[in-house]
């Protein structure tokens, strides 16, 4: 759509490229995983608003003042923050096309999001032992739900980053890869901010009610 | 073997799971195994497996794609009849202290699996089947952005309706209506499989559409040919676009309700159950936050038809291109503030709904600028009555009755004497039939010569169409009656026996709408027979005015063997007008991305592990997972996705079509 549309030298109008150099593969991709994001975006909307509508109906059971324990919940987020800066770290030793260094990053990343799901797994356990479990009210089920969702994103772009650990590995920064890492970029960046919500919206909020 | 053994191995699929004591169901089945087996010992017989896996299956030719959404979407048609047959032989039948021949259990299915069907898996395959054939023809493309997608998409599609499909036989399907509601819809209400494979069809399904929809959206954005701005754009890819959006910004939404009515199911969550504070409402507003736009996803394909059909067979410019664009904008964004109208019943508050009200009547302005459009387009054009422009004609007819139903059911104290009842239902039948139906016969007819290079035959398109057209007002205009009357929806039997008559009359509309089917498989078989009297040589049969008409009919692998250049709205018909020459020479190789199994397989997973969890077959549902994963992550260590055809290929099949076009003259 950039390519210029000029009559050619006769005053003919043009109809067709004589001399067509194809689109660069991976040419829709960055726009394609925007959209992806947005939809994987809507997700967590619809599951925020189920936790905004049910999330106070805790059924005589346990409430957040109960439940969360923000200390705990303080040091997950660092961890997850921290996860965002490491990787961000990646992206910019990838663009100096220092693979080695590439690699830690992302495998620093890859320990931050781990240990993040470990603290949440830990989180999650003790409350059912407590028997805050999520067939215990619909505050819970929703609370469950939201944040195991958010989880399980976590768990999938860990999956993603030892896959392209061992695709960086075996066949260095190449183009398909460095896109690969753009795009893994974007989504943990956007589980960042998901999270911010989930951290705002469920813990802070909920411990002041 | 021991019964726990059993129990670890199957699930809760047993012997007892087939339905046996239902006679129609097993005279369904034995026809169904029949045919089923006659149609593989045929492929068998003329070894036809290889060149199905090598140029169908495994295709990423957006074009070869397309042609099997629409099959797809015409089989499951002939099943989702069928449901609504036999629904207008019972309520036909049962008066007067009959039963009528279906029982209650069968009957519930009966009805959900039909509006499931049809909308899942007939309207969309048909919408999407269209817009991945049209859409890259239309914009100059060569594909579409994600090939290898594309075909994933489509299986998982397919996995949704086999998943519908073995209900029928492998236990049985949803008794809660097409959109489930709850608490009908959860463990103590259905404990049976029924939801669960609702459920899974939908879901395994959906991912599919998503995907689908990010694709084309992408493919548009990104894929336009030069000249092509976005107010070039031919008006059907405008209405693609904006459909796109609205599935990837409402099917989410499904996923998300469906998946929190699974762990209610599933893990005994609270969301949408009576007690420990679940809300059954919620249920219904997220789902209907994805299905009014789910409406607006089929009809504004339909509408983008249309548009296409009516400029080219009144051989004039479509009216009011800007106005089109922008009333199909509106009408997307406007779709999103309607919801609540479905269920004004809840009892929201005056206010909600007047709001949601207003919001309602106002949508129908954009489309009514489209029918004025439409109909100026007309105005002193030429006008062709060809297959194409007969259904258009009688979408603008039928439509805006269905229009006029719809403001009148958005009057919430009407909408409170007509909810459920069968006016309705006759309304959306109205507005699904005439605009999204009709619509995709317009679209078949219209770009099958496209497709295949030669025509449909005419006479038994026009056979299909009167008894269509007919049987569809004599099966819906006495439900108008009977809604008036106050009949609710999804009834049995009755009692009243003054009722009879308009159930009768129905179901005769039924039969003609039969008929009309069954021409239009006449039409398709004939013109396969006639295929060299119906020939088109030129690629462009009806004079048409829009790019996919430039190239020859079937197009090549690569649709262009120049990337075209536009100027204008309608870039084929400027081209037309101002002389242009078919190139003969320079050509050169072309990209392409190359076919894979990839998609295949893994669907066939995902409906592997959606069959599992349905029955509780927790270490089938488990490997299938592991093996998806797998092979998902194995497909990315392939980084040489695609060729070039040689420029040889392309000067020789350029060549032949030259020599064809030489010929026709």
């Amino acid at each position: 759509m950039t390519i210029a549309v000029n009559p050619s030298q006769t005053g003919e109008p043009v109809f067709y490229l004589a001399d067509e150099h194809p689109h660069p593969e991976g040419y829709s991709t960055s726009l394609g995983f925007w959209i992806y994001l947005m939809s994987d975006c809507l997700i967590f909307a619809i599951l925020f608003a189920t936790y905004g509508v049910l999330g106070g109906n805790y059924a005589a059971g346990p409430a957040p003042k109960d439940l969360f324990d923000l200390n705990l919940v303080a040091v997950n987020t660092s961890m997850l923050l921290l996860s965002s800066i490491t990787y961000g770290f990646a992206m910019l030793t990838m663009q100096q096309n220092k693979v080695a260094q590439t690699q830690i990053w992302l495998a620093i990343t890859g320990l931050f999001g781990l240990a993040f799901i470990g603290i949440e797994l830990t989180e999650f356990a003790h409350m059912i032992h407590e028997g805050a479990t999520p067939q215990r009210s619909a505050f819970l089920s929703a609370f469950f739900t939201l944040v195991g969702t958010h989880g399980l994103h976590v768990t999938c772009g860990l999956i993603w980053l030892v896959t392209l650990m061992v695709q960086v590995g075996k066949f260095g920064l190449i183009e398909a890869n460095r896109r690969r890492l753009m795009c893994l970029s974007m989504f943990w960046h956007f589980l960042d901010v998901v999270w911010i919500g989930v951290f705002t919206f469920v813990y802070l909020l909920g411990v002041l009610r | 073997m021991s019964p726990d053994l059993l129990k670890l191995i199957f699930g809760r699929l047993g012997l007892e799971s087939l339905p046996l004591h239902e006679p129609i169901v097993v005279g369904t089945f034995v026809v169904v195994a029949l045919g089923g087996a006659a149609l593989l010992g045929g492929l068998t017989y003329f070894r036809l497996w290889g060149y199905l896996w090598r140029e169908w299956f495994t295709t990423v030719d957006h074009k070869r794609i397309g042609i099997m959404y629409m099959i797809l979407g015409i089989v499951m048609l002939l099943r989702g009849f069928a449901d609504a047959l036999m629904m207008r032989g019972q309520q036909m039948l049962a008066f007067g202290g009959s039963e009528g021949y279906l029982n209650a259990h069968h009957y519930d299915q009966v009805f959900t699996a039909h509006g499931v069907i049809m909308i899942f898996f007939v309207a969309m395959p048909l919408v999407t089947g269209l817009m991945n054939y049209v859409v890259p023809l239309q914009i100059g493309a060569r594909d579409v952005s994600f090939p290898f997608l594309n075909n994933f998409s489509f299986w998982m599609t397919v996995g949704g309706a086999v998943l519908v499909m073995a209900s029928l036989f492998i236990g049985e399907f949803a008794r809660t209506g097409w959109l489930a509601y709850p608490p009908l819809s959860n463990i103590g209400y259905s404990p049976d499989v029924g939801v669960d494979y609702y459920i899974w069809a939908l879901q395994v399904a959906g991912v599919g559409t998503t995907l689908s929809g990010i694709n084309l959206i992408c493919t548009i954005v990104k894929l336009r040919c030069p000249g092509m701005t976005m107010m070039k754009m031919p008006v059907f890819t405008w209405t693609s676009l904006c459909t796109n959006v609205l599935i990837v910004a409402s099917f989410p939404v499904l996923t998300v309700v469906l998946a929190l009515l699974s762990l209610d199911r599933y893990v005994g969550t609270n969301f949408f159950t009576n007690d420990f504070g679940g809300s059954p409402m919620m249920y219904v507003n997220l789902i209907w936050i994805w299905g009014h736009p789910e409406v607006y996803i089929l009809v504004l394909p339909a509408f983008g038809i249309f548009s296409e059909v009516t400029s080219t067979f009144s051989g004039k410019r479509l009216f009011g291109y800007t106005s089109m664009v922008y009333a199909t904008v509106v009408i997307t964004i406007l779709s999103y503030l309607v919801w609540l109208h479905h269920f004004f019943t809840m009892g929201s508050g005056a206010s909600v709904n007047s709001f949601f009200g207003i919001t309602t009547m106002i949508i129908s302005i954009p489309t009514g600028a489209k029918m004025f459009n439409w109909l100026f387009t007309m105005y002193r054009g030429r006008i062709r009555y060809e297959l194409p422009m007969m259904w258009t004609i009688a979408f603008m007819l039928t439509f805006v009755i269905g229009g006029m139903t719809g403001v009148l059911l958005a009057v919430p104290p009407a909408d409170f004497v007509l909810h459920n009842s069968l006016f309705l239902i006759a309304h959306f039948h109205n507005v699904i039939i005439g605009g999204v139906v009709f619509g995709a016969f317009a679209g078949i007819n219209y770009w099958f010569p496209k497709a295949f290079g030669f025509k449909l035959d005419p006479f038994w398109g026009k056979m299909s169409f009167w008894f269509w057209v007919t049987g569809f007002y004599l099966a819906f205009m006495p439900l108008y009656v009977l809604g008036l009357m106050g009949v609710t929806r999804r009834l049995r039997v009755f009692d009243d026996p003054s009722l009879q008559i308009w159930f009768v009359i129905a179901a005769i509309g039924a039969v003609f709408v039969f008929i009309g089917i069954l021409s239009m498989l006449m039409q398709f078989a004939v013109s396969l027979l006639k295929r060299e009297q119906l020939k088109d040589v030129t690629g462009d049969p009806w004079d048409a005015r829009t790019l996919e008409w430039a190239t020859s009919s079937p197009p090549p692998d690569y649709n262009f063997a120049f990337t075209p250049v536009v100027h204008d709205n309608d870039a084929w018909w400027d081209m037309k007008r101002r002389g242009y020459q078919r190139p003969l020479t320079g050509f050169k190789p072309i990209h392409m991305p190359s076919s894979t199994g990839t998609g295949i397989i893994l669907a066939g997973f995902a409906t592997a592990m959606g069959f599992a969890l349905v029955w509780y077959m927790w270490w089938l549902a488990a490997v299938s997972f592991i093996a998806m994963l797998a092979v998902g992550i194995g497909h990315t260590f392939n980084y040489h996705r695609d060729f070039d055809i040689p420029a040889e290929d392309v000067i020789r099949t350029e060549d032949a079509r030259t020599k064809l076009l030489a010929g026709a003259k």
